[in-house]
């Protein structure tokens, strides 16, 4: 039983993060119809700066967990004007442009990035110095980290707080309506282009967030590691159905549910044929049997083809 | 970037060249650390012929950092080579590394094979990966250019029939055997979990320490998987927590091992954590951080420092290059054989000394290079560590022979418990 | 649907242009060797890619499904042939049974694809087939245990080449006095599959199927209220790029002598969408020129980056190796910011699309 407990700790952090991921894809899925394939190297870009402005504080005096705020803000920060440039330069121009065109130029971008990672920090694996002193709690029989509350609570507030601004705010409201149609959200007053702009740059904030996360979870960061992240990412935001905010969420969590329990019960269920090496499989294959039946996904509307 | 040291060494290596060239009486050997042979006071400049070294591993791509590492390894013997100022066939031989990248892309690596064939290459150091290394062997072999891999541990390489073929790196079964035994002798292991990474290094190492555990009596108590992309081990590690184990052995590599230590940490489980050579380097005290201490891995090889050749590679390569990662003294020790083939043979035409690649009787700074028939390093040793205090300390070596005294006297203790 | 394609009076001018392309394919083997085999290996491969590209704008291009997982069908192919051709198994088959067996299992695999996927849409299907391709790198993986298929990650050693006799595809021979390498007569092969593949796409483009696969592409609800079998279309589009993919599977597979799951990624399957947009999606010469640009480019690059950087900077700015994937990437952004329907895009496919207003 606490092996059970312990896997759903274990997923449900790992679902934190795919949730926040997600939520980049989705929001900008969600009102231009564009998978965002460079948005895991957003994610990439926001660790990597966390982790040089953390390094460079490191030995400043300043306490560690300023450091670490100070080191997450302008990771934000670098990833939001990331997320914009990505918008005026590779997709703007490629709005009305046949569907699959900037996905191509997403993958450009995506591979950019990498390099340009790759040439400022190196080929090699970084770690993340520890900030905070990890603690490791113990509940029955399972044990958790100090860390893994931070990120499920943070994950939590933000998202609690993009559904008041989805919800709640004018911009929200005009969110919604570009989503909905962009023409009438046109005809009504409704700056189109500053809509699309701050869904990647909302995105991009919340993928920095991500990226700190997994940096100070793991403490470990490298250049290719926003690929991984971001096709699992991509996933969960499939799953919930994707351009659904809650599904979003609801998928990122649920993905991260599915692949613990997966690795950890996989063989016992199949009398070992199938054991922790089909891990992603089981994620595909939970995602093929959803979209069988939902065919938006959990939480998508039955909406008419974009294509 | 690293590179950036090599004009420098060029240009003084081409300074100690020219000195040389003007047949100037002031001490031409200052430049080169050892004294070259015939380089005497001649009247007319000997002919000077450039050999070219084919080098590839991945330079792009997650395990670049090895690709890099194998390169300048392959790069620093190069310098060494030139800096002794071969004669062979009464012409001073220039040697010259090619190195290439193959991306860890099997048809990239055919490509890239194929344009080293094209170069005239007189041999070819690489690649990194068992899947480039074998197709790219194919071209190799039917171009007659002998093969050294450093790093590529798939048995499968040399079971071709080429007679090409070689590595300087003791295969999975060599080393599985081992850390198998090891961890159930020595350790006391009764139930050990084993974890690999699906990588065909990694499967082949835990296949075989599998086999040897159970050999030595331990029974394995889960057997579980994860990617060499993946970061989160959470999971199969929980699953092993609650089988209890003695001993986890992960088949991966160090960029696996890292982050995977301070889970289990994390997790509380108390199991010793021993890893192969993929896993035993700096860089997995680099990502693991106080989580590596008490970690049992072992290097195919005796240790590089305490070897006679071996410090000095150590000091060159850290000077020129920084940290070594896992496999540069390997490549070094490929490159060498090469230049040391050649010179027997009298000749830098491949087909005329190949035969004497098999015949190698060369002391490395990884130890002492045989071959058999197959092109297997013969006898390879293997040394095991523990990390203590962040850094890998040796607790014993097996198999293989030092480095047998040179002309430099060795220190006794150079072969430390070697068993053979 | 006379299109540009059609029977016209500059019949002459057209075979004369046919007359010198075929001149041009014969040439460019022995061209290339002339700088050197690792070119007419790099032509190959272009060659392989043209076939494999074709094959996915049969489910791209023509029927505007978004597959993303068209490498699963390559692999299949692959592995079909290195079981039946290797010491693996200890079975040897003759190339002309295993290729044809290995595009029918592709065939099957792209049904089973195909099937439960009927029913969703654009970026949804993306994501299974993406999901269904990485489904197979897996098994392939994995397969070593409790039955060792697959052999796993460490991948099927000393695969048969291709033989006809006694002439194998390996060798240098001499044919009608000219000296053939291994990678040139592979060329040759490589040059008639993809003539047939070619024939095979015009055809379809032009048939019944062809037209109804546009009809899907443009308003599948609309061509469903017009009789068409939607159902039964689709899956036919699958099916015959799977077969397309797994013939080349099969060539690649002998061509290597050695087949691993490595070879069977993501960034595989992304690279061949990334030909077929690029060059022009549902436009046979379009497609085969993002084929052959994305080839050619990183290798091109390769040979050009760091002689360009001595020349212009004295001295190695950047690694070579990292500025060439930089450089690949930013080709592909502004390639197609600047041509959004690709570097060829068919007229046709304007036409139609600005006369969609009716």
């Amino acid at each position: 039983m606490d092996t059970l407990l312990q896997q759903l700790i274990n997923g449900l952090t790992l679902g934190a993060v795919y949730a926040l991921v997600a939520l980049g894809y989705t929001m900008v899925y969600g009102i231009i119809g564009l998978i965002n394939f460079a948005h895991g190297e957003v994610v990439m870009i926001g660790t990597m700066v966390a982790f040089t402005v953390i390094v460079s504080l490191a030995g400043s005096g300043m306490p560690p967990l300023l450091i670490l705020s100070v080191g997450l803000l302008i990771a934000v920060v670098a990833c939001m004007v990331l997320g914009w440039g990505l918008e005026r330069v590779a997709y703007r121009p490629l709005r009305h442009a046949p569907r699959l065109t900037p996905l191509i130029t997403a993958i450009g971008m995506s591979i950019v990035l990498q390099n340009v990672a790759m040439i400022i920090w190196g080929r090699n694996y970084i770690t993340f110095p520890p900030m905070i002193d990890k603690r490791i709690y113990e509940v029955g029989g399972a044990s958790f980290t100090n860390v893994q509350v931070a990120i499920v609570v943070l994950a939590a507030l933000v998202m609690i707080g993009l559904t008041y601004l989805v919800q709640r705010t004018r911009m929200g409201m005009a969110m919604r309506a570009t989503a909905q149609n962009q023409h009438v959200a046109l005809l009504m007053g409704v700056d189109i282009d500053r809509v699309i702009a701050m869904a990647f740059i909302i995105g991009s904030a919340l993928g920095a967030l991500a990226g700190c996360m997994v940096g100070s979870y793991y403490e470990i960061a490298h250049y290719q590691m926003g690929f991984m992240l971001g096709l699992k990412a991509f996933t969960a935001a499939v799953l919930g159905g994707i351009g659904n905010m809650a599904g979003a969420m609801a998928g990122g969590l649920l993905l991260g549910i599915i692949e613990a329990l997966g690795a950890g019960y996989i063989g016992d269920l199949t009398g070992n044929f199938l054991g922790s090496h089909y891990q992603d499989i089981f994620a595909f294959m939970v995602l093929i049997i959803v979209l069988m039946f939902r065919p938006s996904g959990l939480f998508g509307e039955r909406t008419g083809d974009r294509a | 970037m690293k590179h950036a040291h090599i004009p420098g060494v060029l240009v003084a290596l081409a300074a100690s060249v020219a000195m040389i060239g003007c047949g100037k009486k002031e001490e031409p050997k200052a430049a080169a650390p050892a004294p070259a042979p015939a380089a005497a006071p001649a009247p007319a400049p000997k002919p000077e012929i450039v050999v070219k070294i084919g080098h590839v591993a991945p330079l792009t791509g997650p395990i670049a950092h090895l690709g890099k590492d194998n390169e300048n390894g392959a790069r620093l013997a190069v310098d060494d080579a030139n800096a002794k100022k071969l004669e062979i066939d009464g012409k001073i031989v220039k040697f010259e590394l090619l190195g290439e990248d193959d991306q860890a892309d099997p048809k990239t690596g055919t490509v890239v094979a194929q344009k080293l064939v094209d170069a005239k290459v007189a041999g070819v150091v690489g690649h990194l990966n068992s899947g480039t290394t074998i197709p790219a062997s194919a071209i190799y072999n039917q171009a007659g250019l002998p093969q050294i891999s450093p790093s590529a541990t798939n048995p499968k390489y040399t079971q071709q029939g080429f007679n090409t073929t070689f590595r300087v790196m003791a295969n999975d079964i060599q080393q599985g055997s081992v850390v198998g035994t090891y961890a159930v002798k020595d350790m006391g292991a009764k139930k050990v979990a084993i974890i690999d990474d699906r990588t065909a290094y990694g499967q082949g190492l835990a296949d075989e320490v599998e086999k040897a555990a159970k050999a030595a009596g331990a029974t394995i108590v889960a057997r579980e998987f994860t990617t060499d992309k993946a970061t989160d081990f959470k999971a199969i590690l929980t699953k092993i927590k609650a089988k209890n184990p003695d001993v986890i052995f992960l088949g991966g590599m160090d960029a696996v091992g890292g982050p995977m230590l301070k889970q289990i940490k994390e997790l509380g489980i108390k199991a010793k954590f021993t890893t192969g050579d993929g896993g035993c380097s700096p860089e997995l005290i680099k990502l693991a951080g106080a989580a590596s201490e008490g970690v049992i891995c072992t290097q195919a090889g005796l240790p590089v420092d305490k070897l006679p050749n071996g410090q000095k590679f150590v000091e060159d390569f850290t000077k020129k290059y920084g940290q070594i990662q896992i496999y540069s003294p390997y490549s070094y020790d490929a490159v060498m054989v090469l230049v040391d083939a050649m010179k027997r043979a009298n000749s830098v035409d491949p087909v005329k000394y190949l035969p004497e690649v098999g015949k190698t009787a060369y002391d490395g700074v990884t130890g002492k290079v045989e071959f058999d028939e197959k092109g297997d390093i013969k006898n390879g040793a293997i040394t095991v560590f523990v990390i203590q205090e962040g850094k890998l300390v040796t607790l014993k070596s097996e198999g293989g022979t030092a480095a047998a005294a040179a002309a430099p006297a060795a220190a006794p203790a150079a072969a430390p418990e070697a068993k053979k | 649907m006379s299109g540009e394609s059609g029977r016209s009076p500059r019949g002459l001018q057209q075979w004369l242009g046919l007359l010198l392309l075929v001149g041009v394919l014969l040439a460019v083997p022995f061209v290339a060797a002339l700088g050197g085999q690792a070119w007419v290996r790099i032509a190959n491969f272009a060659i392989l890619y043209v076939f494999l590209a074709l094959g996915l704008n049969i489910v791209v291009g023509y029927a505007g499904l978004l597959d993303l997982g068209y490498v699963a069908f390559y692999a299949v192919g692959a592995y079909c042939y290195a079981l039946l051709a290797s010491p693996h198994f200890g079975i040897h088959l003759p190339f002309w049974v295993i290729l044809p067996f290995g595009a029918a299992l592709a065939c099957l695999f792209g049904i089973l694809l195909g099937a439960p996927t009927l029913k969703l849409r654009g970026d949804y299907l993306a994501i299974v087939t993406l999901g269904f391709g990485e489904i197979i790198r897996i098994f392939m993986n994995n397969l070593n245990a409790p039955i060792n298929i697959t052999n796993g990650a460490q991948g099927i050693t000393l695969i048969d080449p291709i033989r006809i006799g006694d002439f194998s595809f390996a060798k240098t021979s001499t044919l009608f006095g000219i000296s053939l390498s291994g990678p040139q007569k592979y060329y040759f092969l490589l040059v008639a599959l993809a003539a047939l593949v070619i024939v095979i796409n015009i055809r379809l483009q032009n048939s019944r199927i062809g037209r109804a696969w546009q009809a899907i592409r443009e308003d599948e609800v609309a061509a469903k209220a017009c009789g068409i079998n939607t159902r039964n279309i689709k899956l036919l589009a699958f099916a015959m790029g799977a077969s397309f993919g797994g013939i080349a599977g099969g060539v690649f597979a002998a061509m290597q002598g050695f087949v691993s799951p490595e070879s069977f990624s993501l960034m595989e399957s992304i690279t061949i969408l990334a030909m077929v947009v690029l060059g022009g999606m549902g436009h046979i010469p379009g497609v085969i020129l993002g084929a052959v640009l994305l080839t050619g480019l990183p290798e091109a690059l390769r040979y050009g980056i760091e002689p360009l950087q001595k020349a212009v900077f004295g001295r190695m700015i950047i690694d070579p190796e990292s500025l060439r994937m930089l450089v690949f990437g930013l080709a592909l952004v502004l390639v197609m910011r600047f041509r959004p329907a690709g570097l060829w895009p068919s007229s046709l496919r304007r036409r139609e699309l600005s006369e969609v207003t009716d």
